[in-house]
């Protein structure tokens, strides 16, 4: 081993250039009762990031649900999580971010992220059907934000629309605090026959292990280290820790892959992303119990003179590491060829649980596989807490302050134009939505996006949500929020929410301010999944999501987002959102309240920066959801849609322009007209009722015993409150359609 | 009636065309692998939507040297019935089996979303199900997909009846609002002058099945097995 030339290197210093503690390196100098040579400094380091490790995230994470009915695996188990869904199928699904990359490099660092995502379903051998993602831009204004979300948009589409999986749906949002770091959240979601997965492990002495897909390069060196710190003013720079994609030989590594998992001779596969070979290689030998000898000469390269640590680290895309049965090395080996895929075997499976690897005939490391995981010997930490100072201006927030504006059609005009309410079409029309032939929300806008589930009568309905600004204000309750208006658009599907992948955005963990919003938000969701009794099977977290600012540390706001499927036992029964003829009856089920909190009526409108998140009651919602799904059940509403942002007026206006249709509805004199209308109060829906099925349906909601209360009719196409003409649906959808483009176009 | 669906390297439309004219339509399905140099009896050949070759250096650019295209060619010089739908056009006309080429959207952007088309021929197969100026609802997914040809091709379309589809509004009328990549005289589809070769950027596969809530594209599919007739 060339141990003795670099360990004399090898110091500290070394250490704390490539992000390690000094309480860390002197535990890797215990494990290996050496001090490491830079190639192994560099596996720990690497391997204990936060983004491989989740070092100072675990602890907490631990705390969430993972128990349902229908778990197949449990968070961290594998790649994703996995749900039966009946027929004998199952779901892998899972989100995940690629904030930093595509904050210096918008339309690579989106690709790979969508990459990265699909490729964690797939590995399993599970075929991705529906792609979500979730998005956090600035303000839409500025020059940087539109470069950034061209890029990050043309980069989804490129690669999802390449890779033949519809995007069916997502959120996007805009506030300042995301000005310099944005936040990507990708979500892939696969269907696989139950008993037919493929684990993430290595296990039986002699067993060949292969490296297939493409070659391997310079890029992405050191990317899960990079991930886990600051953006600062020289992160350009860093360009070179960014990945860049290939769709094509993706989609060719989809089909190679599931191919080669139907011959049987696959004992387990990874796929690469963070930290590549070292991350696929100790994780999976962790987990089987046994070791691996790799030879990195073998490992293609796209690069000539590549060293050994850097072959090791590379994280070049869509590769896989293939741990295959020995006497099967012809057959994968066959499936590669026809897809024209590099198949190297690169190594075997060996006794012990120590990983070694080789380079030109010499050993440049060696490392116990158990030693670098997560749950085995990563780091774990727990982080001192304490509430913000901010949160002192959101207890001074008095709403008696704001004055009711004596033209309200104004605010509504200005709430349909506004980025976070306005249509997202210039976005989603860039994303192949109907590809695979199965996305049923095409033609039937609903809350959630719904896709049929081939081979059976069920459909699967997902959606994302988050909306970070009630989260900065009440961490536990915002991010409870956050699971309850999942499932609550699940619920307006006709759909049962089913379980929960997260995508947790949040600034730097040792700032004990953030880690306060990390620690609250976890409750908050854990809270929320176990009365949802939808179990987190898994996801990602994303620290150091801020920006240094003139010397000051500024984080964006947290940002839990929540992945939710959830399943329609017939999709016959799915439920749509538009209103379907003028003469229906218009109706809100849920609780009023005097609410403007958090809103972006007052947030934008009023300019009101600190105010309380909005009113929000667990147990109340959960029973209008129920009370929502056994409605659709029996055909006891014409549609369903939920109140989010922007309220009671523009859920109305999205049911209405969706339809072509208008409404005329009465306020309710009990409330301030402005909370009532615009006000983000939570647990609501709007329904339209037919008079066929109002006797019904008014038994049905009384005996909820849940308020509810007549709003007034659909129209032909105008607008009237309190008998006050508010102006036509189609100038509104004029407004709703064309706000975003015409932004992006100035 | 036998389809053959070519599967080349990026494909990515050929699963849904296999599900739509076997699964939906009852029809008999051959999945024809690139590589491979048999047609095997196939009655009629469809190149499905994708990204072959991940469409590096130019849409359908490189498919067309794929060793099933010389078969697919061979097939078509004698009168065989081909249709090319988006990767499948770009490929056709790249292999100059139809004329015209497929550019850049006039917004250099990827669009997805339904669109009208009207028929424009009552005398072709595939749109033997329609009638004259009949308008149907059919998505689109394309990048490239500006159909263009300089004058003396589109008048040659013209005269010998060739245009299949003209994008629309739900009226039926030619708009530049209503053609939304700006092809060229709002050409969405044509075919050979031999009229067994079809080529057109939207996809009826994605309208045919009727869980998706809508089936215009059934009548382009169901018109192909009016074959048998013909």
């Amino acid at each position: 081993m060339n141990n003795t030339a670099e360990a004399g290197v090898v110091t500290l210093e070394t250490a704390r250039k490539l992000g390690l503690l000094p309480e860390e390196f002197e535990k890797i100098r215990q494990i290996l009762g050496r001090t490491p040579n830079f190639t192994e400094l560099s596996i720990f380091s690497v391997m204990w990031s936060e983004h491989c490790s989740y070092k100072n995230s675990i602890t907490w994470l631990k705390t969430l649900p993972k128990e349902g009915p229908h778990m197949l695996a449990k968070a961290g188990e594998e790649n994703a999580g996995l749900v039966a869904i009946g027929d004998g199928l199952a779901c892998a699904f899972k989100i995940e971010s690629h904030n930093h990359p595509s904050a210096i490099e918008p339309y690579q660092g989106a690709a790979t992220g969508v990459g990265g995502i699909n490729r964690d379903i797939f590995t399993m051998g599970a075929r991705p059907i529906a792609q979500l993602n979730s998005l956090r831009f600035g303000s839409i204004d500025s020059d940087r934000t539109k470069w950034l979300m061209k890029g990050v948009v043309k980069g989804i589409g490129d690669y999802g629309n390449a890779f033949g999986v519809p995007t069916v749906g997502g959120e996007v949002f805009f506030d300042e605090c995301y000005n310099v770091n944005i936040l990507v959240n990708a979500m892939s979601v696969g269907i696989v026959e139950t008993g037919k997965t493929v684990s993430a492990i290595s296990e039986g002495v002699g067993n060949p292990v292969f490296i297939v897909g493409s070659a391997t390069g310079k890029d992405g060196i050191h990317g899960a280290t990079f991930a886990s710190g600051d953006l600062h003013d020289d992160s350009h720079e860093d360009l070179p820790a960014v990945q860049v994609g290939d769709p094509f030989q993706e989609k060719l590594l989809l089909e190679a892959t599931l191919e080669v998992i139907a011959t049987g001779g696959v004992v387990g596969m990874q796929d690469m992303g963070a930290a590549g070979i070292i991350c696929s290689t100790s994780e999976m030998s962790a987990k089987g119990k046994h070791g691996m000898v790799i030879y990195l000469d073998k490992v293609p390269t796209r690069q000539k003179n590549m060293e050994g640590w850097e072959i090791l680290l590379s994280e070049s895309q869509e590769r896989m590491l293939v741990v295959a049965k020995k006497g099967f090395e012809e057959q994968v080996q066959a499936v590669f060829d026809k897809w024209d895929l590099n198949c190297t075997q690169i190594g075997e499976v060996t006794s012990g649980d120590h990983l070694h690897f080789m380079m030109n005939g010499e050993k440049i490391a060696d490392v116990p596989a158990n030693e670098l995981v997560l749950g085995g010997g990563a780091p774990i930490y727990t982080r001192e807490y304490k509430e913000p100072a901010y949160v002192q201006q959101i207890k001074k927030y008095n709403p008696s302050s704001v004055p009711v504006p004596s033209d309200l059609k104004e605010v509504a005009k200005f709430l349909a134009a506004h980025p976070n309410i306005a249509s997202k079409r210039w976005i989603y029309n860039q994303y192949d939505s109907m590809v695979g032939t199965i996305n049923m929300s095409t033609n039937r806008p609903a809350d959630a996006a719904v896709v049929a589930v081939r081979g059976s009568a069920k459909g699967l309905a997902m959606t994302v949500d988050c909306n970070a600004r009630y989260v900065n204000a009440d961490p536990f309750t915002g991010c409870a929020i956050a699971v309850a208006e999942a499932a609550r658009n699940i619920s307006c599907t006709g759909g049962v929410p089913s379980a929960v992948t997260n995508c947790l955005n949040f600034g730097n963990p040792y700032n004990p301010e953030v880690y306060w919003q990390f620690v609250n938000a976890i409750k908050g969701m854990g809270a929320a999944c176990t009365r949802f009794e939808t179990p987190v099977t898994g996801g990602n977290v994303s620290f150091y999501n801020q920006s240094v600012i003139n010397g000051e540390e500024v984080p964006v706001f947290p940002t839990p987002t929540i992945g939710m499927i959830g399943i329609l036992e017939d999709r016959k029964k799915m439920m749509t959102l538009h209103f379907k003829e003028a003469g229906q009856h218009i109706f809100l089920l849920g609780k009023s309240t005097d609410d403007i909190g958090c809103s972006e009526y007052l947030y934008s409108y009023h300019k009101v920066k600190y105010s309380t998140a909005p009113a929000f009651d667990l147990e109340e919602e959960f029973a209008v959801q129920k009370l929502i799904r056994e409605l659709i059940a029996m055909n006891l509403v014409s549609s369903a849609h939920d109140v989010s942002d922007g309220g009671l007026f523009i859920s109305l206006l999205e049911s209405a322009m969706a339809g072509k249709k208008g409404f005329a509805i009465s306020t309710d004199e009990d409330y301030r007209k402005d909370a009532f209308l615009f006000g983000e109060s939570q647990g609501r829906i709007v329904v339209s009722v037919s008079d066929d099925q109002l006797d019904s349906f008014t038994e049905m909601v009384a005996e909820s015993g849940l308020e509810f209360m007549n709003l007034g009719e659909t129209t032909e196409g105008d607008i009237t409150i309190d008998e006050e003409n508010f102006g036509s649906v189609s100038d509104y959808s004029m407004v709703y359609e064309n706000a975003i483009a015409s932004k992006m176009n100035a | 009636m036998k389809f053959g669906v070519v599967v080349f390297p990026g494909s990515n439309c050929d699963r849904d065309m296999q599900y739509v004219l076997g699964t939906v339509m009852k029809q008999q399905v051959e999945m024809l692998w690139h590589k491979e140099h048999s047609l095997r009896g196939c009655d009629f050949i469809v190149l499905p939507g994708g990204f072959s070759y991940g469409d590096y250096l130019r849409s359908g650019a490189i498919a067309r040297f794929s060793p099933i295209m010389q078969e697919v060619m061979e097939f078509a010089d004698k009168g065989g019935f081909v249709l090319g739908i988006c990767n499948g056009f770009q490929i056709l006309t790249e292999a100059h089996l139809l004329p015209g080429v497929l550019m850049h959207n006039d917004s250099r952007q990827f669009i997805c979303k339904n669109i009208y088309m009207r028929a424009e021929t009552d005398e072709s197969l595939v749109t033997s199900k329609l009638n004259l100026g009949q308008v149907v609802q059919v998505p689109i997914a394309h990048g490239e997909g500006k159909f263009f040809a300089d004058d003396a091709t589109l008048l040659s379309l013209r005269e010998n009846n060739q245009v299949l589809f003209r994008y629309c509004d739900a009226a039926g009328n030619l708009s530049d609002a209503a053609n939304p990549n700006g092809a060229t005289d709002h050409i969405a589809g044509i075919c050979n002058k031999g009229r067994n070769v079809f080529g057109m950027m939207p996809h009826p596969e994605r309208a045919a099945d009727p869980v998706l809530g809508n089936t215009d594209g059934r009548l382009i599919l169901d018109s192909i097995l009016n074959m048998v007739e013909m």
